[in-house]
């Protein structure tokens, strides 16, 4: 029984890891302002970007690079249609989507099938990992899980304690104030973009270098979208995103887990989605709870300068 | 140097042609460097997507059976996104159709065809429109974006219509597979012959474009629609009722997507059985069509068979040339993209001037 | 940081498409001043303010500080420069607490943990003006008043020296208005300057030392406060001329078609907007409503038109009640409605102009029968609508919004009085608009009331309400200052009213 929790916390974390890196990056985005619907394709880049340069130079370091600057690269495309050309943001996003979902079919159609030789590593904490219990579920796991853990920290304290912080969400919520303050907000929207870009670009390097250790198309099977929901179920905030994407992760284990005794692991798999417009409907029906569940104000709207 | 982007002041059909064909001609030149980079050389590959969906009769055939749902399901669409309603829930209102229908099937197989198919169409309407009200409910009484609850319930959709044909609905003549049993002989749709095409399907399409091009352009319902989606404020004081026109609104829309969804159960496949099969992606292929007619439902026709074109002929260079079936991903992705751009040209002019910037 | 000894603006001039917002202007403010910027909506007060602060570049002109030109090429120019502005409607971010408002764009907060650096220096500003703020709580739980405190912390902390409010007093209750001027009295002892925008006479006279007005962009007067009075400043504000009534009908008011009794609404931020106002309207009549906008004009209006819900009162149409914001009943009583922001409410100008026609009544019969719309009709209906009202334009057949602003306004008058309606409801319809189409504008309201209807016209324009009406109620702050009759009232009278300073029993 024991056991059975251990594997399924361990995998938990495993699995919710490329759902917290990318939600890190689209609460950041929003917060800006900016809706990025191109999740799902951005991931997928960063997935075959990350594989093939693992699998030609043998170091997957080098292949979570290339997918981060890929990742960023084919975000500033949805950046300057969306602040440069005030186009719409949801339709962008998607063209984005699929755009990402083709490029990366495209580059990963000779890689399908071929194991990859390396892996990212796992690295056993010294002493820790040896704990009992403890010891399994959280410290031996590879370096995406505990630099997705970092990065988490890093962009919660940014967001909430620094200067960027502020000027971020501000441009975000009445980029006119911001703009007022002489914050030069196009800027600033165009780096949280990138930011996004970068961090989905990761969390697809995650899914081939270290989960599956393979490249399929389709390998990313909707977790894109998962993360644009679990950016609500967060209420944009860092915090909050650490919650959603392990216990989002859980979910996607407990389906199989859960299976023997008789649920439907495809009941279970609706878990995901009926839990984020359960919640949003929770929000909704009270006042103070609408006031929470405000995306940033000027989520998806165009920002023009200096016009009243 | 400044650039300056000053909004339009006259437009004109002309120059809106214009531009659209050259947002096109640029997203095929993207395409082009795209396949380049890849090592593919672009003019074979072009060349050959579209002579395999144009270039013979069993091409062509194949372009028009894929173009019924495109064309059904966009001109839904098309509807919507004119109310600025955007629907991303296609998917799954086709799903949701498909399953009412197959309920029909499984349980009425027994009357004739002539009471039967109407019956499951009217069912496969009833099911997507009421899976499409859903999210016209969230928005408008729990202001719920209709993008997040449209998305959600696609998965919500396609994961029961997965339990449906691994669970209880799951056929004793399919040998274990997640199929539901046949449909009804009788209801199974005739095709022309050496074809998939259904020409009640083809008629039902095209019919159901005209008549949506009718009701947004012709229609009190069409009225309120685009004066909901053009400016809010006017419609709000114009007295318009926000809550009927969207929930009728995503009614139709989402009826369309079922209709969608009964079409593909008796015309093509003649079981229900995996989502991703049923739906094959027509629910977000159709977004681009909606797009490209310039949401007007009618000509999501010329559009439809477009983008089925375009389906089939990367279906054609997926077995000639060994392209993977993302590819078409590329193409509509880049369409996409240039299409938006171009419609930022429709909508400004550039001006390139020395001198110092209207604003600080 | 050297402080401000002078600020001075010389030959501003600053346009906007062909709207000349500001023509030549000099302004000059020295330490411990408070400078009143008098005018009324539109005269340029708020554009030459944007200048000052660095968000709009001027035409031409120059500004010096100290004697010394400066180039202010945006806010953070300005604000090196000593300048800081408090907006009419605060630049603030809601969700935020005080804390990250104020350290939003802070340059000399620390990059980690900036809101505990900002906590003292707040704390030395509140000390030393009596600015009492608390930094932690999020902004849309303050009142407008505390909301204002936060906006002068925010600028004094930027080491602000002259101080820009504009309609500091608009969203303030008097005893708030009251705290505010002390603490404006405060910093000009210490030497801050202040250059307040307003349209409330009590205001400038209570605590300005000088008083500049502007009128349609230029300088109409200048001059230190004990050289002027609040009949002077209306007529500057205002400006002189009244020209001559046009020709009415000689008809007696007719039954009362539109009764308001004890209206009470709130604004859109939950301030009241009208408080316990009653009016009639009668056939053959046209009421108007002066005042400056602001003053709960627009509330009145949409609650009356069916757009909003009032807290209390009633309203009666031909004695059937309106009971909510049910725009479409609004309708169906026979109101009909030219809006203030023509383009914003009163059209779609992406549609097309035939399609436009017939907003709002789109579900009456001939223009739609159940289901479908009669295109042709509405088609024939536009064509008579622009013959019948000048509209210029090739056909109805264009988007709306290529027509200039004349002809659009033309097409919503003449939409709402093509049906000979019981009530039309005017609000502030010749804005913006060229000679010739004021004039006809005006010519048909006049014709409307002498074939029996019923007019209400809000305006800031006081030469049109002289002109056009029968009556003329003013609004200030949400209630009526009095009722006059435009033949025997002067402006001076007027202005008074407007400005909120005298009170004729009702």
């Amino acid at each position: 029984m024991l056991d059975v929790i251990v594997s399924v916390l361990t995998r938990a974390i495993i699995a919710g890891t490329p759902l917290l890196l990318a939600t890190l990056g689209e609460i950041v985005t929003e917060r800006a302002g900016i809706l990025n619907l191109g999740m799902e394709g951005l991931m997928s880049t960063g997935a075959v970007t990350a594989f093939i340069v693992t699998f030609t130079t043998g170091n997957p370091w080098l292949g979570l690079l290339a997918a981060v600057l890929v990742g960023m690269l084919l975000s500033s495309l949805h950046g300057f249609v969306c602040i440069g050309l005030r186009a719409n943001q949801v339709v962008s996003g998607l063209a984005l989507t699929m755009l990402g979902l083709g490029i990366s079919g495209l580059w990963g159609k000779p890689y399908i099938g071929r194991p990859l030789p390396i892996r990212m590593s796992r690295i056993n904490i010294p002493g820790l990992s040896d704990m009992p219990v403890l010891g399994s579920i959280l410290f031996n796991h590879n370096w995406y899980v505990y630099l997705s853990v970092l990065i988490g920290i890093v962009i919660w304290f940014v967001v909430k304690h620094t200067s960027w912080g502020i000027t971020l969400r501000s441009v975000g919520e009445n980029p006119r104030a911001a703009e007022a303050q002489g914050i030069a907000v196009n800027r600033v929207k165009h780096l949280a973009v990138l930011v996004g870009g970068g961090l989905a670009g990761m969390a697809g390097a995650f899914l081939s270098t270290a989960y599956s250790g393979s490249w399929n198309e389709g390998m990313v099977a909707g977790r894109g979208w998962i993360v644009i929901a679990l950016t609500i179920f967060a209420l944009w905030q860092p915090a909050m995103a650490f919650v959603g994407a392990y216990l989002f992760g859980g979910i996607f284990v407990l389906q199989y887990m859960l299976q023997p005794l008789g649920i439907s692991p495809n009941i279970l798999a609706m878990l995901p989605y009926l839990s984020t417009l359960v919640v949003l409907f929770i929000y909704g029906l009270t006042k103070s709870g609408q006031r929470r569940m405000n995306a940033p104000a000027t989520l998806g709207e165009p920002y023009v300068r200096g016009e009243r | 140097m400044q650039i300056d982007l000053i909004p339009r002041q006259r437009g004109s059909a002309a120059l809106n042609l214009v531009i659209l064909v050259g947002s096109l001609l640029a997203g095929l030149v993207a395409v082009s460097v795209v396949f380049a980079l890849n090592g593919v050389n672009p003019a074979v590959a072009i060349f050959s997507i579209f002579r395999g969906s144009f270039g013979s009769w069993y091409g062509i055939k194949e372009t028009v059976t894929k173009s019924i749902p495109l064309i059904l399901i966009g001109s839904g669409l098309a509807m919507a996104y004119k109310a600025k309603f955007w629907n991303i829930g296609a998917e799954s209102q086709l799903l949701v159709g498909a399953v009412f229908a197959t309920f029909i099937g499984l349980r009425f197989g027994s009357l004739p065809g002539l009471v039967l198919v109407p019956m499951m169409f009217l069912a496969a309407f009833v099911g997507g429109a009421l899976w499409g009200m859903v999210p016209a409910v969230l928005k408008i009484r729990f202001g719920i974006n209709e993008v997040i609850s449209t998305l959600m319930l696609n998965y919500i959709a396609a994961e029961f219509v997965k339990f449906l044909v691994v669970g209880p609905w799951k056929g004793a003549t399919k040998g274990g597979y997640p199929y539901t049993d046949d449909m009804p002989a009788q209801a199974i749709l005739r095709q022309l012959p050496y074809s998939r095409i259904s020409p009640i399907l083809l008629v039902l399409a095209v019919v159901g474009a005209l008549v949506l091009g009718w009701l947004v352009y012709r229609s009190r319902f069409g009225y309120e629609i685009r004066v909901i989606g053009e400016n809010t404020h006017a419609a709000r004081y114009s007295g318009i009722n926000f809550f009927r026109t969207s929930v009728l609104l995503m009614a139709i829309s989402g009826g369309m997507a079922g209709l969608a969804g009964a079409g593909e159960l008796l015309s093509i496949h003649h079981y229900l059985s995996y989502p991703e099969t049923i739906s094959a992606g027509y629910g977000f292929t159709a977004i681009i069509v909606a797009w490209l007619a310039r949401l007007n439902p009618a000509y999501t026709i010329v559009s439809g068979l477009f983008f089925a074109g375009i389906i089939v002929g990367g279906d054609a260079i997926q077995i000639s040339m060994g392209m993977p079936a993302a590819t078409v991903n590329v193409f509509n992705g880049l369409i996409l993209v240039f299409l938006i751009m171009g419609d930022f040209f429709i909508s400004h002019q550039v001006r390139i001037r020395a001198g110092r910037s209207v604003h600080a | 940081m050297n402080r401000i000894q002078s600020l001075e603006m010389r030959g501003i001039s600053k346009s906007f498409l062909d709207v000349h917002a500001n023509q030549d202007i000099d302004l000059t403010i020295r330490s411990g001043e408070i400078l009143g910027l008098l005018g009324e909506n539109g005269a340029g007060k708020t554009t030459l303010m944007n200048i000052l602060y660095g968000l709009y570049n001027p035409d031409d002109g120059e500004i010096l500080v100290n004697g010394t030109p400066v180039r202010l090429k945006n806010p953070k120019d300005s604000m090196n420069a000593g300048i800081g502005m408090i907006h009419q409607h605060f630049m603030l971010v809601d969700k935020h607490s005080v804390l990250e408002n104020i350290a939003l764009g802070y340059e000399e907060a620390p990059f980690f943990f900036p809101q505990r650096a900002l906590r003292r220096r707040i704390r030395e500003l509140s000390a030393q003006y009596g600015l009492d703020v608390d930094p932690d709580k999020p902004v849309w739980e303050l009142s407008a008043g505390e909301q204002q405190r936060v906006e002068i912390v925010k600028a004094l902390s930027r080491n602000a020296d002259l101080l820009i409010m504009d309609e500091p007093t608009s969203v303030l209750t008097p005893q708030e208005a009251d705290e505010l001027f002390d603490i404006l009295r405060r910093m000009c002892s210490e030497g801050h300057s202040v250059i307040l925008i307003s349209h409330k006479l009590d205001e400038i006279m209570d605590i300005c030392h000088r008083v500049m007005v502007l009128r349609k962009g230029r300088v109409t007067g200048e001059a230190p406060i004990e050289d002027v009075n609040k009949g002077r400043l209306a007529e500057m504000m205002i400006g002189r001329q009244i020209a001559t009534a046009y020709a009415k009908a000689d008809i007696e008011p007719g039954e009362t078609v539109l009764e308001v009794k004890r209206l009470d609404v709130d604004s859109d931020r939950g301030l009241p907007a009208v408080r316990g106002l009653s009016l009639d309207v009668h056939a053959s009549e046209i009421l108007g409503i002066a005042g400056v906008s602001g003053n709960g004009q627009q509330e009145l209006v949409e609650t009356i038109t069916g757009l909003r819900s009032p807290l209390a009162g009633t309203i009666l149409m031909h004695g059937k009640p309106l009971d909510h914001a049910d725009a479409r009943q609004a309708h169906r009583l026979g109101i009909t409605h030219v809006p203030e922001e023509r383009i914003k409410y009163g059209i779609v100008p992406n549609l097309l102009l035939y399609e436009n026609s017939v907003l709002k009544r789109h579900r009456d019969a001939p223009f739609s029968n159940w289901i479908q719309m009669n295109y042709g009709v509405i088609r024939t209906h536009a064509g008579n609508l622009v013959n019948g009202f000048q509209v210029d334009t090739p056909s109805v057949n264009v988007k709306v919004k290529n027509l200039s602003g004349g002809n659009i306004q033309k097409l919503i008058l003449g939409r709402e009085i093509s049906g000979g309606p019981d009530l039309l409801i005017a609000a502030h319809p010749t804005y913006g608009l060229d000679v010739g189409a004021t004039e006809y504008v005006r010519r048909q309201l006049i014709k409307l009331r002498d074939q029996g209807g019923a007019v209400l016209l809000v305006s800031e324009d006081l030469d049109e309400l002289f002109m056009v009406c029968d009556r003329i109620a003013v609004m200030f702050e949400g209630h009526f200052m009095g009722e006059v009759d435009p033949e025997s009232c002067t402006v001076e009278e007027i202005g008074l009213m407007m400005a909120g300073s005298v009170r004729q029993e009702a």
